[in-house]
């Protein structure tokens, strides 16, 4: 059973949590000026579980992500329009800081973005900005060896973050968003500069996660989704209307997505088949 | 002919060839010309300082060490030394320094951190640039027509209720330090600004994206990413205003007062190298201008320190913060 918006555009079918729900993102319509990126996509994020988000490049996979910890006010084009409900409150609620929420809602991004200061400082920013009072020592070694970065820069703590190597630099950076220990950590493809050891450290490291917190994963690897993904969103394009409109297509456990999708288009997808 | 022994055994439906002889030749003129420019700017700047240097020889010789050690410039006497000329050139520059750059860092972070719409951005800065337009004459006579009056009453006050503090130890009687280094830090102001403004828009947009995604407010992305990643472009550009302050003439030689006095006193009257130069030449007898240009190369080589110790500091902060060399 699929159900049409007014307009006759496709609607994915509701996916039903089975948990409880962290993040309940309700998008109406997500704009960059006049451009209609993203429409009617409804992703619950469920609590101490890993959401993966897959699709074709452009679909707005990461517009959708970003827009959950609205890191996308940065972007003066860009006008959200529906509601991302976290413990029950709307985050584009007038009343809510955006900054409040950042730090609630960590995000690692697509492209290693390390400050220009000591690794060190790199992973201690977050604790000093929450004022935390504890061992910042430890935290920081705790969240390097998370990050599986540690062996490659227990000797250089004080080196700049820059003068690591693109792979190095994403692992500094999930360690930097790990260390305040984040409520919801948002991905947007954290492995895509990383060999397959990091990789798999990297993808225990979210399964290890989700035993306290919650994380929404985008990416690009098919295998990464089923290895780690418990919840599975598949985001289509929708070109008919000139545009190239990014829409969810299908939600569901991971399984079920891979091995029993509903949609010809997951479908397609999964299976590497895509026209 | 270009070497190329790949040619031959490579894929016959490769599109690949060498670059050409003349693209060789380009490459090598542009190398000769780019070589031959930064030559020609060194041999010029070797050649202003031995020229200055055979100059001032007969009062090198004459006066030794005792030149920037001394305190008097007698004319009639013959007596030459300018130990108050460096204290002034140094400390209103230094004043300078501090109030224009901590405005231009303050308008630089203003321009580039998004607090004002794109138009009046380019408003704002094409005022600020203005500023380095006006001739130094004019910043002079604005200084005495309009500072000085503003400045005399503050002055006053500060020195009746706070006399007792070194820095406002003296009335201002006119030009002095005070309204000389506020016209500095004006003029300073565009340098500092513009190369800082520079430095702020260098830094990659992820940067700044993940200030904000840790949760940093404004002030801390600023204060705490912004600015150390910009740090050693600002760096270059308070090394280029200081300088500029150093060897500033015209409007310097109208509002500090020329007297060649060691005082701490931000009110009392002064002098600067530059300033010497400027108002003693004119008049200067052979031996005079012997000593000016020896005072010229005292100048110089406090410039060049300045310069010197700016690019080592610079050189640390870069390897500090951005891991290079
Ligand atoms: N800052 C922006 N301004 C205008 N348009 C944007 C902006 N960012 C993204 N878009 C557009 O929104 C659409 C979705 O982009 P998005 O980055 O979310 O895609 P994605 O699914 O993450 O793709 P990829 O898998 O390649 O990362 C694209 O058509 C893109 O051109
Ligand atoms: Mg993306």
């Amino acid at each position: 059973m699929t159900t049409k918006s007014d307009m006759g555009e496709f609607i994915a079918k509701a996916y039903q949590p089975k948990g409880p729900v962290v993040l309940d993102c309700q998008v109406k319509n997500i704009y960059y000026g006049d451009f209609r990126a993203v429409r009617d996509t409804h992703i619950p994020i469920e609590k101490n579980k890993v959401t993966g988000f897959i699709g074709p490049s452009g679909c707005g996979k990461s517009t959708v992500l970003r827009s959950m910890n609205r890191m996308n006010d940065l972007i003066e084009s860009f006008r959200f329009d529906g509601s991302i409900h976290y413990h029950n409150n709307d985050i584009y609620n007038k009343k809510i800081d955006p900054v409040v929420v950042r730090r609630y809602i960590g995000m690692v991004f697509q492209l290693p973005n390390p400050f220009s200061m000591s690794i060190y400082d790199n992973v201690a920013f977050g604790l000093r900005l929450n004022r935390f009072q504890g061992d910042e020592e430890e935290m920081v070694v705790q969240a390097l060896k998370r990050a599986a970065i540690w062996d490659d820069v227990k000797d250089k703590l004080k080196n700049s973050g820059l003068s690591l190597s693109g792979g190095q630099q994403q692992r500094l950076c999930i360690a930097r968003a790990i260390a305040t220990e984040p409520d919801v950590l948002l991905m947007d493809e954290p492995c895509s500069a990383l060999d397959p050891i990091a990789t798999r450290q990297v993808e225990e490291l979210m399964i290890e996660l989700k035993q306290h917190y919650s994380v929404a994963l985008v990416t690009h690897n098919m295998q990464q989704a089923t290895r780690v993904a418990d919840v599975t969103a598949f985001l289509g394009v929708d070109i008919s209307q000139g545009g190239r409109t990014g829409y969810l297509v299908e939600m569901d456990d991971t399984k079920k997505v891979f091995e029993d999708p509903q949609q010809e288009l997951t479908q397609q997808y999964v299976r590497g088949e895509f026209s | 002919m270009v070497y190329d022994p790949f040619k031959e055994s490579s894929s016959s439906r490769t599109l690949s060839a060498p670059p050409s002889s003349a693209d060789y030749l380009k490459d090598s003129l542009f190398r000769f010309f780019a070589y031959f420019c930064a030559l020609s700017i060194i041999i010029l700047v070797a050649y202003i300082v031995i020229e200055l240097g055979i100059q001032a020889y007969p009062a090198m010789e004459k006066h030794g060490l005792g030149f920037i050690t001394g305190t008097t410039w007698d004319t009639n006497q013959g007596i030459f030394s300018v130990l108050p000329e460096i204290w002034g050139t140094v400390y209103s520059s230094l004043i300078a320094l501090f109030i224009g750059g901590f405005f231009g860092i303050g308008i630089a972070i203003f321009l580039t951190q998004s607090f004002v719409h794109a138009k009046l951005e380019l408003t704002f800065r094409t005022i600020i640039e203005l500023l380095a337009a006006i001739p130094s004459v004019v910043y002079g006579l604005w200084g005495i027509y309009v500072l000085i009056p503003l400045l005399r009453p503050v002055a006053d006050w500060l020195h009746e209720t706070m006399g007792w503090f070194p820095l406002f130890g003296t009335e201002l009687s006119g030009p002095g330090l005070a309204p000389a280094a506020l016209v500095l830090a004006i003029m300073i102001l565009p340098t500092v600004a513009a190369i800082s403004a520079d430095a702020f828009r260098r830094i990659p947009y992820r940067v700044k994206e993940a200030a904000y995604g840790m949760g940093a407010t404004k002030w801390e992305v600023i204060l705490k990413v912004m600015l150390p990643t910009a740090s050693s472009g600002i760096l270059a550009g308070l090394v280029l205003g200081f300088g500029r302050a150093l060897g500033e003439t015209m409007a310097l030689a109208m509002l500090i007062g020329n007297v060649n006095e060691i005082s701490i006193s931000l009110f009392a009257p002064a002098n600067t190298l530059a300033s010497l130069l400027a108002s003693t030449f004119p008049e200067a007898g052979q031996l005079e201008i012997q000593a000016l240009m020896y005072a010229a190369l005292v100048l110089l080589a406090i410039t060049f320190i300045v310069n010197v110790a700016g690019l080592a500091v610079q050189q640390y902060t870069m390897r500090k913060f951005e891991g290079k060399k």
